[in-house]
């Protein structure tokens, strides 16, 4: 008898030391890699326009008013010009808008604009649409950032 | 019972794995987030390009002067550090400020004021020194008007002044009381006043305004023992002293910036994202209605020291925070600028209107999140128990030590 409860509270220790050492793998381990889809050139959801999203000078960095370009180009490649672009977006998870109201502010030229007045308050998963208006149509595309 | 006990060594040993010895491990990514709420991460102060007196010490040592100057106020008694008191972190203590009279907010303390894109706790102004202009001229505070100002910087500092931003314009037709702000009879000598003179007048008031913002620049945040426990985590190096953190404090660093969420809102050197958030703070029974931030849009739009209005000095590529702020929506109504959170600790009570006397409230509130009087808050019940509320006023102590 007591050979048998000797295993058995020796099994259960064992059993919760396994578990303490997965859960502390677990718990030190960087979150799942599935978020949302980060690509930074999409299609329009009517597949009129392929358009690219870039901060202009290359890095994002949190709670600065920053500058980004977006890229228009037709679906045959051809770049759009003309556009009327307005912007809006947020953050999904906590609900709530973006803190500035960025504006697609000038035309460089070969389908590019620059969209001014971005800045991302906080880490996290951030959402901007964009609502696109030319001679070709219309169509919105939506970009995930997550920092 | 020999065999219970090596279980329970077993037991105790898988625990130990997972507590560390106690104390909560952290991990890489809580790391990374500790290391930038360190003061060490604060860049150095960029120059304010609508203020080109921001860095001259002579405009900073007139702003000074004028920041302890009773003098300038309507009954001559009330100065900025009346309720900015430079030995309390420039506050005073007080759940709402009194000036000449009483006023509907809490006085907000200074320490690294100049890296606010907008000032108040509504955001109603966007530079330092446009700042400054409005409590001078605010019935509640000082009291005064522009005019009176004018006479009263030629009379007792022209020679300082003149040192610095040039001739004084001649004063000798501008009425001793006269402001667009002020009293009826202010107003009345205001408009009847040439549209020169109010120029030169309100030039003078601006001049006011850079001179006390180049003072204000010099207010900075100072270190803690949180960075440095910040900075022995980033390094490597054992905890010394008083930058060893108790494994309570750890657990609040830990809700903080994990299941707490605070550093969603309170992040950076300063813990503040200068943004505008409704955080369901209820108003106080017997004050005028507050909204916040709603509000401030349509008075930092129309105030003629404003970025885009033309008492500014460079160009027009320093106003992108008021060219691109949001005007309106859901979001921004009873918004506050989330403040900083260093010094906190010591100094109550908190929120825009003193709402709650102590940090233990203030936790409580976040931990029930009450819905809000009016808009939507954006916290959410966070039921903490009394062992986490307790840890996550442990940790913000920290911040004041
Ligand atoms: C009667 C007390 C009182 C006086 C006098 C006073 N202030 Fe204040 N100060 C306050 C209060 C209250 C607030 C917040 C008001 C609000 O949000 O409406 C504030 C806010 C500020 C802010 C904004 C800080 C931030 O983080 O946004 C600055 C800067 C400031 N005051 C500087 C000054 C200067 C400079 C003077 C003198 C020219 C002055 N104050 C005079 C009470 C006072
Ligand atoms: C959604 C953004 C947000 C989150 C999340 C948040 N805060 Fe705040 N915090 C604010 C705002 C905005 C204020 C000012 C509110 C007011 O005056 O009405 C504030 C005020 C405070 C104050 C008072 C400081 C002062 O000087 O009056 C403390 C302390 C504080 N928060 C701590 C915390 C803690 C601890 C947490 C996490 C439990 C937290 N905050 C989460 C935005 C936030």
């Amino acid at each position: 008898m007591a050979s048998i409860w000797r295993y058995i509270l020796a099994g259960l220790g064992l059993a919760a030391l396994l578990a303490g050492i997965v859960a502390a793998v677990y718990l030190t381990l960087p979150q799942s890699a599935s978020g949302p889809d980060i690509s930074r050139t999409k299609k329009t959801a009517n597949g009129l326009f392929v358009a690219s999203f870039e901060p202009e000078r290359g890095v994002v960095r949190q709670g600065e008013l920053q500058s980004w370009l977006l890229t228009l180009k037709t679906a045959a490649g051809a770049p759009v010009e003309g556009a009327a672009i307005t912007v809006s977006g947020g953050m999904p998870q906590h609900d709530h808008g973006l803190p500035t109201s960025p504006q697609a502010t000038d035309y460089l030229g070969d389908g590019r604009y620059r969209i001014d007045g971005i800045k991302f308050t906080m880490s996290g998963w951030w959402q901007l649409r964009f609502a696109i208006s030319a001679g070709a149509g219309s169509g919105v595309v939506v970009f995930n950032i997550v920092l | 019972m020999r065999l219970t006990s090596v279980a329970g060594l077993l037991a105790l040993a898988a625990l130990a794995g997972l507590g560390g010895c106690g104390k909560p491990q952290l991990s890489d990514a809580e790391k990374k987030t500790i290391a930038s709420l360190a003061l060490n991460t604060l860049p150095s102060l960029k120059p304010d390009t609508t203020n080109q007196y921001g860095d001259a010490p002579a405009a900073a040592a007139l702003g000074s002067t004028l920041f302890f100057d009773g003098g300038i106020s309507r009954d001559g008694t009330v100065s900025c550090s009346t309720c900015h008191k430079i030995d309390r972190q420039f506050q005073d203590d007080l759940p709402q400020a009194v000036g000449v009279g009483h006023t509907n907010r809490r006085t907000m303390p200074l320490a690294g004021v100049a890296r606010n894109p907008w000032f108040f706790w509504d955001g109603r102004r966007d530079s330092l020194w446009a700042q400054a202009l409005t409590p001078l001229e605010n019935p509640l505070e000082q009291a005064g008007n522009r005019a009176a100002f004018a006479h009263y910087i030629k009379k007792r500092f022209g020679e300082r002044y003149e040192r610095i931003f040039g001739p004084l314009p001649d004063l000798s037709t501008v009425p001793a009381n006269a402001s667009p702000l002020g009293t009826d009879a202010e107003k009345a000598a205001w408009n009847a006043m040439p549209a020169g003179e109010q120029d030169d007048v309100n030039r003078v008031y601006a001049n006011i305004g850079k001179a006390i913002a180049a003072f204000e620049r010099s207010i900075e945040p100072q270190q803690t023992r949180f960075d440095r426990f910040a900075i022995d985590l980033a390094t490597g190096a054992k905890a010394e002293g008083d930058a060893a953190f108790s494994p309570e404090e750890i657990l609040g660093l830990k809700l903080f910036i994990g299941k707490a969420n605070c550093v969603t809102c309170h992040n950076g050197p300063r813990f503040t994202d200068n943004s505008f958030h409704n955080t369901g703070v209820p108003p106080v029974d017997g004050l005028p209605p507050d909204r916040g931030r709603v509000d401030a849009v349509a008075q930092v739009e129309a105030d003629p020291f404003n970025c885009l209005g033309k008492f500014r000095d460079g160009d027009e590529s320093a106003c992108r925070e008021l060219r691109f702020m949001v005007k309106d929506g859901p979001q921004i109504v009873r918004a506050y600028k989330t403040p900083s959170l260093r010094g906190a600790a010591s100094r109550p009570p908190y929120m825009h209107a003193g709402q709650f006397a102590t940090l233990d409230e203030v936790v409580a509130h976040y931990s029930k999140a009450p819905l809000a009087a009016e808009g939507v808050s954006e916290v959410h019940p966070l039921d903490l128990s009394d062992r986490e509320r307790a840890a996550l006023v442990a940790f913000l102590k920290t911040l004041s030590d």
